[in-house]
This record gives structure tokens, C-alpha cells and sequence, in this order.
């Protein structure tokens, strides 16, 4: 699997914010570092295909050979994850992770069982979400957003709202979680960065360390 | 189908409004084939000019109007500027939902049997301080110069300005202002006037011209709680449209065009004192006055009209409760010597048949516009914001006349659908406003990650927008079923007396004096609204009730 940005450019009043021309391939981590506003957030907004005016595309965008560049959010199959959880509040955990899961797979509960036990919350899933902490409500959303099977995993600063401690732990789980995919870090982290132990690179693809 | 959707929320909102503006323009002026008039003239007007009353209707409609809508702003704006952010303005804020779903003609019943000669308040007085043993013989309710009118209308417009104030000060950074402005050593009420009134009144300015439209034409308060000879003009046009003798329809439809241009040029009034003030405020804010000691007075001077208006209507609904069920009650006595069922019981065939009418138009209604809403936001679409006041600001007495003329015309005139479609007019925009800002205030990101998981455009709205906003949903619907069950015009120009709700009849009461009747009846108009408004606060609670975050949508 891999994610192939060709001559992606994001304009916005007819200056390139985003000017990226790469492979990411599964398991690698590409990171995107940039201050606020530089168009960090743009780009995986562009990536799921939610880009809306006054930003101007154009380049394709590749998943595993296929071109997705005209394919709306919910048939690329990117897995994206926010700084915040984004949780369904009105949905048990079960249900936030059964959301996730493609309707008619077979055993369903059990893949929600073991999504379960992968996020250390064995019984949990009739867990409100809002009774969970911020750690375990991360992993709710990573395993939920896993169950759908995605083709790559964008991840938007998705650890910058955790404590220090559980920063680290829950970045491993992500990232070993994530082995096999191709996927997008974007932050203005320098640890998260570091621990991406991939290709650090700006908005305009120049390398960074 | 949902990219029709706000084409047909506007059709359905502008059309009957431009037909039935029509229908009065042109009998205004002598054209309305069906009654003989084939040619253009001014004889409608003459007709009308003619009328004794007319220069004190007219005064009348502008002065109540003006007054009711002076009265409730001000009163709003201090309640606001005087409490914001505190304990007591919480306490205010909780009480406003049932207030905002009671009907305007039970109010002015409450308010009406609360202030009478033979009311609570003169039995209450009598006869230690008041030397009355029987009822006195004045004119309180009916008075010439309006003033229980306009106490009936500020009754009910402050709740209706506070709830629209309150979803301003959210879009305004109101309480950074206020920290600011109490920073810098402004009082409460002099800093909020200074600072943050600027930036809320641009945003409940439609909602204050609605209540200026509608203060100075409404009919069912005024026929219960106005003046009588002469009526306002609103009340006069009805008079003139419901007479046996047809020819007045056209001194009506005059009165009607009247009655649109005195809205119109009121509102032009208005505006321009909107400016005077605006330039005399920036100048008064730069001037640095700090008020800190005015603080105190004023809040004192609001809580008199607050206390009234609360005891009004609470005191007011008992009143009726309890003379719904009196048996003999002689005044001066607070409390009836007897009780009993009977006029309940007399009346059951009747409640039984109107209420159910009531439920289904106001129910059916509701949820065709809860749907038809619910798809045009979906749409997003801007233009309607512009298109959803237009039924609030042209005055139901001056277009529905024209209307009901068109749907003889049609044969449609006297059916439920008929009734139905123009409940609709006014069901739908109230219904949209009390969506539209939690609709727009859901977090988009809930959607983002639902499509990235997979989920298409409608399993978005199905399974996640619309449950996560299943709370104003439900209170979108109870300000939809009470917008419908107040509706008194509509139901009595266009049901055509075959199409009766428990609003028609208890008004129609009005003039006959029956305490009792009355009371159950607007007993029954108060309680239905309120029953659907607590079952929509109380139906999401159950449902989220294992879900706390669903508590803050």
C-alpha cells in the first residue's frame, strides 16, 4: 500500500500554500511540521477531499494506485484522526466502534471485542464515551477509525491535547497500531516528529530537521 | 430533493404572502370580480376615509404597537445588561421555555381576568382598601387608551426578545467585552450598554421589527384585552371582513392596505430613530461615563417589571384554572365558596373535537416543517435567512384577508388542507429560527470523520447530525406545535368557520363575558403546547440519559 501526492498544490488566492510531490509508503510516517496557519491542517483537509472555498487544487492523489483525486470523503477509505477525539457522543463505545466497522462483516461483535481488548478497555463497550479519560477516548478513536479499513491514516497533532506522560504511550500505540499503513503526521511538535522516525518535511516539501 | 428543499421552504413561506398581499391590494381598489367590482376606483377608500373611528384606530394601532415594542425592548436590554452572567439571570433563562410556548391569547385571558374590576387583584384590595363590595364599573381591561393591550403584548415579547438576545450574546463575545468594559471600571448596566448593546442589537434587529409588525396588527390579543369603540385597525378590518354584508369587503381590503403601510412606515420611523440613537451612543460610549452607581437603581427598576410579568402570567393561569372549575363565586371573596366539573363535562364533545383538530394541524404542521427545515439547512443555503421574516414582518391582518378571498375563489376555502398550508406560513420560519443556530453550531468534524469512516452523505445526517442534534430537534417541533395551536387569523379567515381550533373558540368567547367557559377554554389553548414543549425537554433526557455529552447540545 501507498499514498502517492502527484504535483498536489493548494492555492489560495492564487498563491501555492501546499506544494508536495511524494510517495509515503505502508508503515512509513511521513511528517509535515510548519507554524499555525501555514496549511499543515489544509492538506489533510484536501487529502479526505473535504476542501471547500476558497482554496484551489490541483496534482492528483494516489492510494495504492488508484486515483481518488474525485472521489468524495466516504469512498477514499484515509483514515483521519483529530487533536481531539471526535467521539460520537449519542453512540455507546461499542457503538462509535461498530460505526466504524463496514456494515455485513462477519462477527462483528467479536472484531468489536477485540478492538476492544487491542485498546486495553476489555468490557467497556457499553461504556458511555464521555465517562472515559482523554487517553482511552484517543484510543476509542484510533480503533474505531482502524475498523474501517483504511488505505492510509492522516493524523492532525492527534496527541497534542494529551498530558506528557500519556503523549508518549499513546503515540507507540498509534504508531504500532499503524505499522502497515501509509501515514501522515502533521504537528508543530518536535518530539512527535522525532518519534515518527520518518521523513520530516515542510508544507512545500522541503526537508527539515 | 434536498436541493429543492429551500426553494420550496421559500414558496411556501413568500408565495401566499405575494397572493394574498395581492388579493387586498386589488378589492382595495374597487377590483374584485366576485363581488361586482369590475373597475378600478377609489371608493374603497372613500369608504374608509368615511369611517368615524379611523383616526383613532389608527392611533390606536401605532401607539400600542410603538408602546408594546419600546416597552418590551427596554425592559429586555436592562434585564440582560443588568444580570447577565448571574445566578438570578440563569433562574430568568430557565423559566423562558414555557413562557415562549404559552399562546398570546391565553395570556391576555390570564392577564385579563387577573386586572378586571372583578379580578383577583380588585378582590384582593376589596373591600378593606377599596370600599368595593361589588364589582366597580370600570373600564380596566377595555381601556380607551390601550395600555392592558399593551401590557399583554410586553408579557409576551419580553420572553420572545430575551430568548432571541440570548442567542446573540453567544455569537458576539459578550463576556469578553464585559470583562473588559468592568476592567476598565464601567458599571454592569452602563459597561454592557456601552460595549456589548452595539454588537447584539445588529443581531435581534429582524426579531424587534417582528414585534413591532406584529404589536401593531394583532387581532386575537386585542379583541380580548383592547379597546372597543373604536377598535385598533386591525381589529376593524376583521369586523369589516366578517360582516354578513359583503360590500365592506372592500372598505376591508383598504383597511387591510392601510394597515400594511402604517407596519411599513413604522418600521421606516424606526430605523431612523435606530441612526439618531446609534450617532448620540457613539458619542455617549466615547465620552468615558463609567455609571458604576447606577447599578443598583436599576436593577431595582427592572425587577418591578420582571416580578409583573412573571406574577402576571402565573397568577393569570391560576385565575383561569380556577374559574374553569368555579362554581359559585361571589365577590368580593378571593376563593369560590363551590367547585365543580360541569362546564368541563358540558363542553367535552366540543374540547374533544376541536383539540383533536387543534393536535393534528399543529402536530402535522410542525413535522412537515421540522422535515422541510431540516432539508433546507441541509442544503445550506443563505438565501432563506432574508425570505424566513417576510411572513413576521407583513402583517397577518393585511394579507390574510386576500388570501382567504383567492382560496373561495379556488374552492379551497373551509378545508383542512387549506388551514394546514397556511399554518405552514408561519410555522416554518419560527420552526427554522429555533434550528438554525444549533444546526449550524454542530461540530462539522463529527461529519469529517463519519465520511473518512465511510459513512455517505445521508448515513451523516441520519445516523450522526440528527441524533447528535436530537434536543433542538425536539424543541424545534414544540415551537412549531405552539406557533401552530396560537394561530387564531389564519385558522378563522381560512377554515371559513368549518375548520374550528380551541384558539377560534376560546377568542370567539371573548366577547361573551363567560369566566368560566373561558377559563376552560383557554385552560385547554395554554396546556397543550406547554404538554408537547415538556415532552420535548423530557423525550432527548430520557433518550441521551446514559450519555452525559449529549447534555450540552
Amino acid at each position: 500500500m501507498s499514498l502517492h501526492l502527484d504535483s498536489l498544490r493548494i492555492g489560495l488566492d492564487g498563491r501555492d500554500m501546499v506544494a508536495l510531490d511524494l510517495t509515503v509508503n505502508a508503515g512509513e510516517v511521513l511528517t509535515i511540521m510548519g507554524p499555525s496557519g501555514c496549511g499543515k491542517s489544509t492538506l489533510l483537509t484536501a487529502l479526505v477531499g473535504a476542501l471547500g472555498s476558497p482554496f484551489t487544487m490541483t496534482g492528483r492523489i494516489v492510494l495504492d494506485g488508484r486515483d481518488v483525486t474525485g472521489l468524495p470523503t466516504d469512498k477514499r477509505r484515509m483514515g483521519l484522526l483529530f487533536q481531539d477525539d471526535v467521539l460520537f457522543p449519542h453512540l455507546s463505545v461499542a457503538g462509535n466502534l461498530g460505526f466504524g466497522l463496514p456494515p455485513r462483516t462477519p462477527d462483528r461483535a467479536a472484531r468489536i471485542a477485540d478492538a476492544l481488548a487491542a485498546a486495553e478497555l476489555d468490557g467497556m463497550g457499553s461504556r458511555d464515551p464521555a465517562t472515559l479519560s482523554g487517553g482511552q477516548r484517543a484510543r476509542v478513536a484510533l480503533m474505531r477509525m482502524l475498523l474501517s479499513a483504511p488505505r492510509a491514516l492522516l493524523l492532525d497533532e492527534p496527541f497534542s491535547r494529551l498530558d506528557a506522560d500519556l503523549r508518549a504511550q499513546i503515540r507507540d500505540f498509534t504508531f504500532r497500531q499503524a505499522r502497515a499503513l501509509p501515514t501522515v503526521l502533521v504537528t508543530h511538535d518536535l518530539e512527535d516528529a522525532r518519534a515518527a522516525q520518518g521523513r520530516i518535511l515542510s508544507v512545500t516539501g522541503q526537508v527539515l530537521n | 430533493m434536498i436541493r429543492a428543499a429551500p426553494g420550496v421552504v421559500i414558496a411556501l413561506m413568500a408565495l401566499p404572502v405575494a397572493a394574498g398581499l395581492a388579493g387586498a391590494v386589488l378589492p382595495a381598489f374597487g377590483f374584485f370580480p366576485a363581488l361586482g367590482g369590475t373597475t378600478v376606483s377609489l371608493a374603497p377608500w372613500r369608504e374608509l376615509l368615511a369611517w368615524p373611528g379611523l383616526g383613532a384606530a389608527v392611533r390606536l394601532s401605532l401607539v400600542t404597537g410603538v408602546g408594546a415594542t419600546v416597552l418590551s425592548l427596554a425592559i429586555t436590554l436592562l434585564i440582560v445588561a443588568a444580570w447577565q452572567g448571574t445566578r438570578s439571570f440563569r433562574a430568568i433563562t430557565s423559566a423562558l421555555a414555557p413562557l415562549l410556548s404559552l399562546p398570546h391569547a391565553a395570556a391576555a385571558f390570564g392577564l385579563a381576568f387577573l386586572i378586571a374590576p372583578s379580578g383577583w387583584v380588585a378582590r384582593a384590595l376589596s373591600p378593606w382598601a377599596t370600599g368595593w363590595d361589588r364589582p366597580p364599573d370600570l373600564l380596566i381591561v377595555h381601556d380607551t387608551a390601550g395600555l392592558a393591550l399593551i401590557a399583554g403584548l410586553v408579557m409576551k415579547e419580553v420572553p420572545f426578545l430575551l430568548l432571541m438576545t440570548l442567542a446573540a450574546l453567544g455569537q458576539t463575545d459578550s463576556t469578553r467585552r464585559m470583562l473588559v468594559a468592568r476592567s476598565l471600571g464601567y458599571g454592569r448596566v452602563i459597561g454592557w450598554a456601552k460595549a456589548v448593546l452595539p454588537a447584539v442589537y445588529g443581531q435581534i434587529r429582524l426579531p424587534v421589527f417582528a414585534v413591532l409588525a406584529y404589536s401593531m396588527s394583532v387581532v386575537d390579543v386585542a379583541l380580548i384585552l383592547g379597546p372597543t369603540r373604536p377598535p385598533t385597525l386591525a381589529v376593524q378590518v376583521l369586523d369589516w371582513m366578517t360582516a354578513p354584508d359583503l360590500s365592506l369587503r372592500f372598505t376591508a381590503s383598504a383597511g387591510a392596505v392601510l394597515q400594511l403601510l402604517l407596519v411599513l412606515g413604522a418600521l421606516g420611523a424606526w430605523v431612523l430613530a435606530e441612526r439618531l440613537i446609534a450617532t448620540r451612543g457613539i458619542a455617549w460610549a466615547a465620552g468615558g461615563g463609567r455609571g458604576q452607581q447606577l447599578d443598583t437603581p436599576l436593577r431595582l427598576c427592572v425587577s418591578l417589571p420582571i416580578a409583573l410579568i412573571g406574577l402576571g402570567v402565573g397568577i393569570g393561569l391560576a385565575g383561569l384554572a380556577l374559574w374553569s372549575i368555579a362554581g359559585l363565586w361571589r365577590f368580593p371573596d378571593l376563593m369560590p365558596q363551590s367547585y365543580g366539573l360541569r362546564v368541563w363535562a358540558d363542553q367535552s364533545t366540543q374540547l374533544w373535537r376541536l383539540g383533536i383538530t387543534t393536535m393534528l394541524l399543529a402536530g402535522l404542521s410542525a413535522l412537515i416543517a421540522l422535515a422541510l427545515s431540516v432539508a433546507a439547512l441541509q442544503a445550506g443555503t443563505s438565501r432563506l435567512l432574508g425570505v424566513i421574516y417576510v411572513p413576521l414582518l407583513v402583517p397577518q391582518i393585511a394579507f390574510l384577508p386576500g388570501l382567504s378571498a383567492l382560496g373561495l375563489w379556488l374552492g379551497l376555502d373551509g378545508t383542512f388542507g387549506a388551514v394546514l398550508a397556511v399554518h405552514l406560513v408561519f410555522v416554518l420560519p419560527y420552526l427554522a429560527l429555533s434550528l438554525s443556530d444549533p444546526w449550524h453550531a454542530w461540530d462539522h468534524r463529527a461529519g469529517l470523520v463519519a465520511a473518512t469512516l465511510g459513512a455517505g452523505p445521508w448515513r451523516v445526517l441520519l445516523a450522526v447530525r440528527l441524533p447528535m442534534l436530537l434536543r433542538a430537534l425536539c424543541i424545534a417541533f414544540a415551537v412549531g406545535f405552539a406557533t401552530s395551536v396560537a394561530q387564531y387569523l389564519p385558522s378563522l379567515l381560512i377554515g371559513a368557520g368549518r375548520i374550528g381550533t380551541v384558539t377560534t373558540e376560546a377568542v370567539a368567547l371573548a366577547a361573551s363575558g363567560n369566566r368560566r367557559l373561558i377559563g376552560v377554554w383557554a385552560l385547554v389553548q395554554m396546556v397543550l403546547p406547554m404538554a408537547v414543549f415538556a415532552l420535548a425537554l423530557a423525550l432527548p433526557a430520557l433518550v441521551a440519559r446514559r450519555r452525559q455529552g449529549m447534555s450540552v447540545t
